[in-house]
């Protein structure tokens, strides 16, 4: 099977070792993966913030460049919950019907990587060995908005030597939100001290999630408070092997 | 409609500062969010009932101006009186307008949102007429002299410590215990008085039948019936958007309500009446239906959706950003996700207060998955925020050309527009990083994004992007 990455830009800039553990794992099952150079940003932030006009030629583009290939992998529930469930809006917003059957054609092809691998690939067990204390928190857009059910706590399980530990409200958001973590800075905060203290009082050293952006939120906090606690995305934890 | 003109930011930063009332708030709703979860799990056709709920309420928004006026018909044959109220100014001045041809100095008041949007206490109380709440949370905010912070349980953020400091101040209950059976003894004594004594009751109504002319209210005390049957006038103030079709729709509604609103299988009074009876009941009954904003939301096709809420508060009770900033945040009686949506909406965009609602939430869409009537609220949400900005841009204001977030946020989206741009923009993101990042970290941004690292590092930007990586290795 080939699959295009979609890398989102924030794994493209701020964490390449994500993009790369994806490849890797992708590549591990068989998978070939191309990466096409031209896209950018998927246009989410700009859209969920307000800025929705100047989203659409953001929207375009990503129809553009992705349309050619039969299925899309990210890792990033987040970027993938912007064009599976909110591109269709764009599309109305922008009043251009073509759009919206491109975006009806590509959305269903566009998967989250646990999504991928599980629903699509049907494999659980990814040949990945990481033996540390993990907890896992379930992110927002991959859990309500593209609804990946339990296929990343059902990869996390066939680790090899993991320590899964339970955390506890862990469906309940950690407080990014995007451009509300600065826009509503003390509430996201507030809700980020109950994240933590959870996260902390798990026992876990490492906090897995598969959206970057709410690791760096949480991981934020973990490292101001200088906690020890780590976080790692869960393709990174996906690509680990036993080293021989 | 009565709301604040400052933003959500800073009336939230207010009550973060409050550590009683996140603890009080961050215990109730807990409790409520398990039980909810619990009653709702017990039915095998919960997503029926909710698609249900959604389909009755889309008809009647759908077919608004034909059901209403068959709800007047039904009603006036049934021995009541309907008024047309546009505003809440035209609203108050018809039950004062009722109130005082009664000669009433005292009104005694029922669970109503309606009320409290238009003010209605605040104008009875010009007109030389006190309006009793007769429901026990709402009674305590009216002594508190604040104002509700919950749809369904007003006085959410007060603990029984403070109201047996209440009772024992305003009622001149002196040994008062806080235990709740003490407290809401002392306000049942209070209250038989007034119910005896009022010549004009005034109610909501959660729902009211086209077909039957019937009213309804939901409530969980019993006040809500004294309140409806004892005085000989009853004034029953209601959104347009709380009608239904059929009397049969209200089987689906009966059932989604408790649940979702107090975790109840049944709600324990339950008010029906359709106009007059002899021999029963008041002799008189007036239906004022109130606009208020209702049409101009109407006039959104991805709005409107707000309007099929039936004020179960189920969002409330889940959301994380309510659980910590509580009612009083959201600057109207409509608090929580629902108001985020409900209230710009209502009162029009282009003021600070109501355009910060819909920025109110993180899109986590806890909401959605417990609404009743499968309101999209992040959709909304998000849609709303899109009208806000083009609001703003579209104003042609000296403020909407400077504004910061609006040039960053179109010189982004050029940059993402064209990926050499965008490829040099991060080339530059790490070469300009210099002076801010130490040991891989971030400590202090400055401006508007100073809120992050109040409380959170950052990640620097590391020294190759993805796509280098992928150059370098795969060509």
């Amino acid at each position: 099977m080939r699959a295009a990455l979609f890398i989102t830009c924030f794994n493209d800039t701020l964490f390449p070792e994500t993009g790369i553990a994806t490849v890797k794992v992708l590549e591990r099952l068989g998978v070939e993966v191309d990466f096409p150079r031209e896209q950018t940003c998927c246009g989410q932030m700009h859209f969920n913030t307000g800025y929705q006009r100047e989203a659409i030629p953001l929207v375009r583009r990503f129809v553009e460049v992705f349309s050619p290939y039969e299925v899309i992998v990210a890792p990033s529930g987040s970027c993938v919950g912007m064009v599976r469930e909110l591109y269709p809006m764009a599309a109305g917003l922008a009043g251009d019907a073509a759009l919206a059957r491109e975006v009806e054609a590509l959305a269903p092809r566009v998967f989250e990587l646990s999504e991928f691998l599980v629903k699509k690939l049907g494999t659980t067990d990814v040949g990945a060995y990481y033996p540390h204390r993990v907890t896992y928190h379930p992110t927002c857009h991959s859990l309500r908005m593209i609804k990946v059910g339990d296929a990343p706590l059902r990869l996390l399980e066939a680790v090899r030597g993991i320590d899964l530990v339970e955390l506890t409200e862990a469906e309940e958001c950690c407080g990014f939100g995007g451009t509300f973590a600065v826009k509503n800075a003390d509430t996201s905060a507030a809700m980020l001290a109950d994240k933590v203290a959870n996260v902390l009082s798990s026992g876990a050293e490492v906090c897995c999630a598969s959206d970057n952006s709410c690791l760096m939120h949480i991981g934020g906090a973990l490292s101001r408070q200088r906690t020890g606690v780590r976080t790692v995305h869960l393709a990174e934890i996906l690509a680990s092997e036993e080293e021989r | 409609m009565k709301v604040s003109e400052r933003p959500f930011q800073a009336l939230a930063r207010e009550a973060l500062a409050d550590s009683q009332l996140r603890r009080n708030l961050g215990h109730a709703t807990a409790t409520i969010r398990k039980k909810r979860a619990a009653a709702v799990s017990e039915l095998p056709d919960w997503e029926e009932l909710r698609e249900a709920g959604a389909a009755i309420k889309e008809r009647a928004l759908r077919h608004l101006d034909e059901y209403l006026v068959r709800l007047e018909e039904s009603v006036t044959k049934a021995g009541g009186e309907v008024h047309w109220a546009r505003d809440a100014r035209e609203a108050n001045r018809i039950v004062a307008g009722i109130a005082k041809g009664h000669g009433a100095r005292e009104v005694v008041k029922v669970k109503s949102i309606a009320t409290d949007e238009i003010g209605l206490n605040d104008h009875l109380a010009k007109e030389g007429i006190e309006a009793v709440e007769t429901d026990l949370a709402e009674l305590i905010i009216q002594l508190a002299g604040e104002e509700s912070s919950h749809i369904l349980v007003p006085a959410i953020h007060k603990n029984r410590a403070e109201i047996r400091e209440l009772f024992r101040e305003k009622l001149g209950a002196k040994d008062l215990s806080d235990d709740p059976r003490d407290l809401t003894e002392t306000a049942r004594r209070y209250l038989r008085e007034r119910f005896l004594a009022a010549k004009v009751g005034i109610s909501g109504a959660n729902f009211a039948v086209a077909e039957t002319g019937t009213v309804c209210v939901v409530e969980s005390e019993g006040n809500g019936r004294m309140c409806t049957t004892l005085p000989e006038v009853l004034v029953t103030v209601m959104g347009i958007e709380k009608v239904v079709p059929t009397w049969r729709d209200l089987e689906v509604f009966m059932q989604l309500l408790p649940r979702s609103s107090t975790a109840e299988r049944m709600n324990p009074y339950t008010s029906f009446w359709s106009g007059t009876s002899s021999g029963e009941g008041p002799r008189e009954f007036h239906l004022v239906l109130l606009d208020n904003g209702r049409t101009q939301a109407l006039s959104d096709p991805k709005g409107r959706q707000a309007l099929r809420c039936i004020r179960c508060s189920a969002c409330l009770n889940v959301c994380p950003v309510y659980e910590r900033v509580g009612g009083h945040s959201y600057g109207s009686v409509y608090p929580g996700p629902i108001g985020a949506i409900l209230t710009p909406q209502l009162t029009g965009l282009g003021r600070k207060g109501p355009d910060s609602l819909p920025y109110a939430s993180s899109l986590c869409g806890a909401c959605y998955e417990v609404c009743p009537v499968k309101i999209n609220i992040p959709e909304v949400l998000i849609h709303l925020r899109g009208r806000v900005v083009r609001n703003r841009q579209d104003s042609g204001s000296p403020a909407a050309k400077l504004d910061p977030e609006g040039a960053a946020m179109r010189t982004l989206a050029r940059t993402f527009a064209d990926r050499r741009l965008y490829e040099a923009a991060q080339k530059l993101a790490r070469a300009g990083q210099w002076p801010l990042a130490r040991g891989g970290r971030i400590r202090r941004l400055p401006g508007p994004l100073s809120g992050w690292t109040a409380v959170r590092d950052l990640e620097a930007v590391p020294r190759e992007t993805f796509r280098e990586w992928w150059r370098r290795e795969r060509g």
